[in-house]
């Protein structure tokens, strides 16, 4: 089963960048993709990225994450003023930021505006298992048929 | 004659000295004491402005920039230790680190002090700082499947991360930064924007190389309008493809 966690922005905009990474990555260790309201700071991710790599074990192996916000290309100089106050005052919370877990998540492939998320087989990838090796099963004796013998009338 | 001279000296001693810490500076702005006082009080602050901000331009173009820091930053198996070895066997004719085509060949800094580049008269001296691969997910199976052996590959892993915490904490300390990116793969990965929105946010010029244009599936244009606001340059540290394009772009950087 696959789960999936919403974290409204609401929920990290008081807490400081330790606590929010350590939040979402509480949440991913469960084996739960995160989909939060916004986009961490690039130092956020950093640290993110960081303290993954602090707490990698054998069951534990690292997180895919992927951001996607709208590109604000080309925009006239009082549009561009009126964003970055919107963004002082409310925070960054445009766009969607998705985190999973590697054991769940295999890859996430972003295009500018498309997100494809590649879970692991057993997951529901709808990509084709690689075929099982086959395993030479232990040789055990076997016993021979019975031989039905017609009597010859 | 002799009280004369001294009381001359002493005069254009006091006259001299303010011009003289000026005269190091800029020689030409150098003025009597009396007359810059008067005008100092009346100077607009444009004009202190404009003062500034030409001694800062003479500054950057005649002052001897030494030993700059350059940071080669990238997701693993970009091909940044075969940049880093390309930049070195041109200039000093030494390798800097062993290349492999398994991930995370570089598990620690390494740092190549003093290597100077010319370039079209110019000439400059860097620190190399070649960092281990900044991934998110580390596993020490994948490495097994490079026939390792599942000690060899634990600690392989283990040392990889230190890597990545490693080349994250070195990201204040370079002074301008080469983020290579292999031309063949999807650029549009979470490390490659995470890495250069950290470079932007700090304010370090940052040149995305797109490396391995020698492979078939290499495609540039898909670098460039993933980074459409950074300097990209195709080349392939492998072959020595396109360095002249590359050493152009660096010093055009700087």
């Amino acid at each position: 089963m696959l789960t999936l966690e919403f974290v409204p922005y609401s929920e990290i905009e008081n807490l400081a960048s330790n606590e929010r990474i350590d939040k979402l990555l509480g949440i991913v260790k469960q084996e739960k993709i995160v989909l939060m309201q916004g986009r961490l700071l690039p130092e956020e991710e950093t640290l993110l990225i960081a303290e993954t790599m602090a707490q990698i074990q054998k069951s534990f192996t690292g997180v895919e994450i992927c951001t996607i916000y709208p590109e604000e290309k080309n925009l006239q100089f009082f549009n561009k003023f009126k964003k970055e106050m919107v963004k002082a005052l409310i925070g960054h919370r445009d766009g969607i930021t998705i985190i999973g877990p590697s054991s769940v998540v295999k890859e996430i492939r972003r295009n500018p505006n498309k997100v494809e998320l590649f879970t692991l087989p057993q997951f529901g990838s709808t990509k084709r298992a690689a075929p099982k090796k086959r395993v030479k099963r232990a040789a055990t004796k076997r016993t021979p048929k019975r031989r039905t013998v017609r009597r010859r009338r | 004659m002799a009280t004369k001279k001294t009381t001359r000296r002493s005069t254009t001693k006091k006259k001299r000295a303010p011009a003289k810490k000026r005269a190091t500076r800029k020689r030409a702005q150098a003025a009597p004491p009396k007359a810059t006082k008067a005008k100092s009080k009346a100077k607009p602050l444009m004009v202190k402005f404009l003062r500034n901000f030409l001694r800062r331009m003479i500054n950057s173009m005649f002052a001897k920039k030494k030993d700059i820091k350059l940071g080669i930053y990238g997701p693993p198996n970009a091909g940044k230790t075969t940049l880093a070895n390309r930049i070195c066997q041109d200039w000093i004719g030494e390798r800097m680190g062993s290349v492999s085509k398994i991930p995370h060949e570089t598990r620690a800094i390494q740092v190549k002090e003093q290597v100077t580049i010319k370039y079209d008269n110019k000439e400059m001296t860097f620190n190399i700082v070649d960092t281990p691969g900044i991934a998110t997910k580390i596993d020490y199976e994948d490495f097994m499947g490079y026939k390792m052996k599942n000690k060899q590959a634990k600690d392989r892993a283990k040392e990889a991360t230190k890597g990545v915490i490693e080349a994250i904490k070195w990201l204040d300390d370079v002074d301008v930064c080469l983020v290579v990116l292999d031309s063949t793969e999807n650029p549009y990965s979470q490390v490659n924007v995470t890495i250069i929105g950290n470079l932007a946010a700090r304010n370090i010029p940052v040149l995305v190389v797109a490396n391995k244009t020698d492979l078939r599936k290499s495609n540039i244009r898909r670098v460039e309008n993933a980074f459409p606001q950074y300097d990209v340059v195709g080349m392939s540290a492998h072959k020595g493809k396109n360095m002249e394009e590359f050493y152009e772009s660096l010093f055009r950087l700087i």
